[in-house]
């Protein structure tokens, strides 16, 4: 059985436009979803992507754990992708973008040359998260804590008071749908209209059940919708549709 | 080289000592052949296997040569240096065994005859449950005799006191060897013994094993390739007494649950002392458990034990049965093995056995006497099953063996060792390869594969040499490679083995309107993959009661007790072991030949008759493939009896080809018997013109491209590579009291899996994954010798309608996946309407 043919037999189509963008609102802005997990902002030509654990593999290697030594340069090959696609004019990197605050050193010199590429090609903007406090000058781009782009707020990690049209990364949304006697888990976009929680873009970054507590003081549950990460596009899924774990 | 007793030398000892002689006759035993045969190997410093049915006093044989030869030392250094023993570092005698409980249970064995005799032996047990005083203790003051386990031996020879420890050792003994050699601990065991040798030079094996297929290679397992340790059997005591349960009820055309038999079941539990009732999985034993109870009017004490109850539970169950205090237990697998219990003089078997080797175990499980016939009950669950029983009964009575054969050993295995072997002591390649390749699963172990363990060890065994800096062991100007610092010789401690259950909730019960995520009795543990596809509200089985899903919170699950009484998730994990080749050939055999019907019950008589009028019943090697349209489907049903594994992994390849041939396959089922595809094209009409024949559909060749391109996706590789990747450490394990320390410390091994994939296809680990997903789930090696046993003997029946044969495996389909009560209702009623078609 296709997996994307099961998430769409159990979820339903979104309607997805020619590029695989999905669009939604927030806050009363419309927004637009790729496929490839980042959110695209076409009237300011943003590009947002969260999470991206640079060098997570050799973070765990410190401490004996082996990983491949090929997530940074898969992350950069996706990254890469969407940039050629969309061709944005500004890129915002919502926090966590290396795994350590020592990641951006242990970059490979190939990959090191490939994300400056990418950060000196256009406006780059670096929200800094609880994996990296601080990004060392040498990679280049802007740092801040937050931001306010075209009527939304970005920031890595959700307020902790309720914030209209914020726009955050941290808790890395993935959910879970049943159909044909088994399960399917994708990473998902979580929006309740009001709030947008962006899917982990790096590769080994893990994901966090919708269902899971940590998205209740963030989303209201009964109108969260997710967009879960199909091979070639987007499918949306109301939570309450979904099953409960 | 049977069991024989050669007359004493005159200037020896009597092979039995007068102690011991005298401790015999006290009792009214006289020594066994194989007892005495067993001592004469010992005595002549030879490793010997002893294989012999349950009941036959084993482990008092296999213990023997230990006692009368620590006795007789005792005795001797005590004459000599004036009353005190010789100082002494290390243990002398190391028991192996699979399970701790059963390590406990020989402790406790062995104590009567050390007591009774008075013997100045020592003997204790070091398991997991072992204190850290007492572990700590048996280091500094080592007992002469040590019970333990194939992890904590692990553990042992990885401590940097292994060589002390290990000096004085003279004999391992290895209990139940057939049920530990053919998986990874055995593999892990295996290296440890290897180990060992090289401690302890001219160290003697004594195995103890059940029948196995092939002794043969199991001497070569235990005494090395070149010496081959010494066969004693022990002919099997009185023929079992074992028969297929005659009922008056309408035996099922499908399904499991054996519900038909109930009263029958309970009938004999009441008409006996003690029953085991044996079922294939836990939830059939939860099923049966739960539908014996509901019938229960006399309140007789019957209980529940499967691996997934909770250990107190469990734990409490055993003692009331070793009390004799229980009517009947309904077990799975977790009473296979060694445990003496008290009288049980019944053995029901439900559902069919699948292998005549596992049979026979099971039913050793009564009357633990030689002498005394074991009684059994089958109870098949479904008419193949029948025929599976009937010809597991004639198996049993011809003795026939289908233990699953030795094989070679896995790499994720080896990498640990690897890592453990550096923790004891700087070691040097050439001679760590000398001695792993002396361990008979690893003999044929090529020395590039070697490296490359060792250099996945080091650094991961990346094609990227990025890890360098981050090496586990690197090694030394002096060439030996040790470990880089002492956090990775406690990493290794907290990893070692290679049991990897799969994850696990806890179950917890709360009352219907409390909150979920607080309180609540533990049940048990159950397994994540079925909770998730599981929506709050939906009720299933567990410990014997029907609860109600109401949520998951991290590693818990929060149960409560349902209102019906019907659970509305009819099961969970599908049958444990396949269909052994033997039984699948057997089956084969019997449906092709109708003089062999009248031993079945009528109404599976009148069903193959029926088959035969209204299709084709194929003769012994070949294999029939029907195909028929039924409402706005087509189905193909193809009768392989090559066990569900193999099936499945059959399935999704046809699947693939007939999708790519334009005939739109839609789904497919598989059984232990029989898969069926179905769809939306006439495959029958297709096969007929030759596009494709079905020839060059089952050709071996979907084993090739079809098979890589499947596996890519295939969930089947991410659960076996986590297992090979913890077993391996390239992951660790998550550790009790640590799952809340967060996202940070853990990855997700599907993401690692993805990134090799993509990145190093030929990484070491993955190709660990392969061997052990192709041999283990996939059944590919089974699938291979199918393919081409039906070559050219493939026989195609285009029907107007369902036949008789094919309606077990149509009543399956919507079986397989989590369907609601109303689903039920309706696949009742459409089953009445397959069997009056074909019938009719």
């Amino acid at each position: 059985m296709n997996v994307a043919a099961a998430v769409a037999g159990e979820t339903g189509r979104a309607a997805a436009s020619p590029a695989g963008l999905a669009s939604a609102r927030v806050g009363g802005v419309t927004v637009e979803l790729h496929p490839s997990g980042a959110m695209w902002l076409s009237a300011t030509r943003t590009l947002v992507v969260a999470d991206l654990h640079f060098e997570k593999a050799s973070s765990f290697a410190r401490f004996g754990q082996l990983l491949p030594p090929y997530d940074t340069a898969i992350t950069l090959t996706r990254l890469e992708a969407v940039v050629a696609a969309l061709a944005p004019d500004r890129v915002v990197a919502l926090g966590d973008s290396f795994h350590d605050r020592h990641g951006a050193e242990r970059l490979s010199p190939a990959d090191a040359a490939r994300l400056a590429a990418l950060v000196g090609g256009r406006e780059w903007l670096w929200i800094t998260g609880n994996h990296d406090p601080e990004i060392g000058e040498h990679v280049g781009g802007a740092r801040a804590a937050d931001a306010e782009i075209g009527g939304l707020v970005f920031r890595h990690e959700p307020s902790a008071t309720f914030v209209e049209g914020e726009v955050c990364g941290h808790l890395h949304p993935a959910l879970t749908v049943v159909g044909r006697g088994r399960g399917v888990r994708r990473r998902c976009f979580a929006t309740d209209g009001h709030r947008l929680v962006l899917p982990a873009f790096g590769s080994l970054a893990g994901g966090l059940d919708l269902f899971d507590q940590a998205f209740a003081r963030v989303l209201s549950r009964a109108r969260t919708v997710a967009h879960l990460i199909g091979a070639e596009r987007l499918y949306r899924v109301p939570l309450t549709a979904a099953r409960g774990r | 080289m049977t069991a024989r007793v050669p007359p004493p030398p005159t200037d020896e000892p009597p092979i039995l000592p007068a102690a011991f002689a005298g401790w015999f006759a006290g009792r009214g035993w006289t020594p066994r052949p194989h007892q005495i045969a067993l001592l004469d190997h010992a005595r002549a410093g030879r490793s010997a296997l002893l294989i012999a049915p349950t009941g036959a006093g084993k482990t008092l044989a296999g213990f023997l040569p230990t006692l009368v030869r620590l006795t007789a030392e005792k005795a001797a250094a005590r004459d000599r240096i004036g009353g005190r023993p010789p100082a002494r570092t290390g243990i002398r005698t190391l028991y192996i065994s699979p399970l701790k409980a059963l390590a406990v249970d020989v402790a406790r064995n062995l104590g009567t005859p050390v007591l009774e005799m008075g013997l100045p032996i020592t003997v204790e047990t070091r398991t997991g449950d072992t204190p850290v005083h007492k572990r700590r203790r048996q280091k500094l003051a080592p007992p002469d005799i040590l019970l333990t386990t194939p992890e904590q031996l692990a553990l042992l020879i990885s401590a940097r006191d292994a060589d002390r420890f290990f000096s004085d050792l003279d004999e391992v003994v290895l209990d139940e060897l057939h049920a530990l050699v053919t998986s990874k601990r055995g593999d892990l065991l295996s290296l440890g013994l290897a180990r060992l040798r090289r401690l302890a030079p001219g160290l003697r094996f004594t195995g103890l094993s059940a029948t196995v297929a092939d002794p043969d290679g199991l001497r070569e397992w235990l005494g090395g390739v070149a010496t081959p340790a010494e066969l004693v059997t022990v002919a099997g005591g009185a023929k079992p007494n074992i028969s297929i349960l005659d009922t008056a009820e309408r035996i099922p055309w499908a399904g499991h649950s054996a519900r038909h038999a109930l009263t029958d079941v309970y009938a004999l539990i009441k008409a006996h002392k003690t029953t085991l009732v044996f079922v294939n999985t836990r939830s059939q034993a939860e099923m049966l458990f739960h539908a014996l109870w509901t019938i229960n009017d006399d309140t007789l004490p019957i209980a529940l034990h499967h691996g997934s109850l909770d250990r107190e539970q469990r734990r409490r169950v055993e003692a009331a049965m070793a009390d004799n205090r229980l009517k009947a237990v309904v077990c799975t697998s977790t009473l296979d093995l060694g445990i003496d219990w008290g009288d049980v003089d019944l053995v029901v078997h439900v559902g069919a056995p699948k292998g005549a080797s596992r049979l026979a175990q099971r039913i050793g499980r009564a009357n633990h006497r030689l002498d005394e016939p074991s009684k059994a009950v089958l109870v098949p669950a479904n008419r193949f099953e029948v025929l599976e029983c009937r010809a597991a009964v004639d198996g049993n009575y011809l003795g026939a063996q289908d233990t699953p054969p030795l094989k070679a050993g896995a790499l994720d295995v080896l990498a640990q060792h690897v890592l453990g072997m550096a923790c004891a002591r700087a070691f040097e390649a050439d001679a760590l390869y000398g001695e792993v390749t002396s361990a008979w699963p690893y003999r044929e172990l090529d020395r590039a594969t070697f490296d490359r363990v060792v250099d996945f060890v080091a650094t991961g065994g990346y094609a990227l040499r990025a890890y360098e800096r981050y090496a586990k062991i690197r090694k030394g100007q002096d060439g030996l490679w040790r470990v880089t610092n002492p956090q990775v010789a406690q990493q290794y401690r907290l990893n070692v083995g290679t049991i990897i259950e799969a994850p696990l909730l806890k179950v917890r019960l709360i009352g219907k309107r409390s909150s979920v995520g607080r309180g609540g009795r533990v049940l048990g543990e159950i397994e994540e993959y079925f909770i998730e596809t599981l929506a709050p509200g939906d009720s299933f089985l567990f410990a014997g009661e029907v609860v109600q899903l109401e949520g998951v919170r991290e590693t818990e699950a929060f149960v409560s007790r349902a209102q019906s009484d019907e659970p509305k998730i009819p099961s969970y994990a599908g049958g444990k072991f396949p269909l052994s080749t033997y039984l699948a050939a057997e089956v084969r055999a019997m449906l092709a030949d109708p003089s062999r019907w009248p031993s079945l019950p009528p109404q599976v008589g009148e069903w193959l008759a029926m088959q035969k009028l209204k299709s084709v019943l194929p003769s012994r090697d070949e294999m029939l493939v029907e195909t028929f349209r039924r409402g706005d489907r087509f189905y193909l049903v193809a009768y392989p009896f090559e066990g569900r594994l193999a099936h499945q992994t059959l399935g999704m390849l046809l699947t693939r080809r007939l999708d790519r041939l334009g005939l739109k396959p839609v789904g497919f089922v598989a059984t232990d018997y029989a898969i069926s595809v179905w769809g939306l094209e006439d495959m029958g009409r297709a096969f007929e013109r030759g596009r494709p024949t079905l020839g060059a559909l089952f050709d071996a060749d979907m084993l090739g491209d079809d098979l890589e391109e499947w596996l890519a996706e295939s969930y089947l590789m991410k659960r076996t590579f986590r297992a090979c990747a913890l077993i391996a450490g390239l992951v660790e394990r998550r550790h009790p009291g640590k799952e809340k320390s967060g996202r940070q410390v853990t990855v997700s091994t599907d993401l690692v899996y993805d990134v090799l994939r993509s990145h190093e296809p030929d990484h070491i680990l993955m190709r660990a994954t392969w061997e052990d997903a192709s041999r283990t789930l996939l059944d590919v090696g089974r699938l291979s010798d199918m393919l081409s046993r039906i070559r050219g003997r493939i026989v195609h029946k285009r029907l107007e309608r369902i036949s008789p044969l094919a309606v077990p495996i149509l009543l399956e389909i919507g079986r397989e996946s989590v369907s609601g009560a109303a689903d039920e209702t309706i696949l009742a009623e459409s089953a009445e309407d397959l069997i009056e078609e074909a019938m009719g």
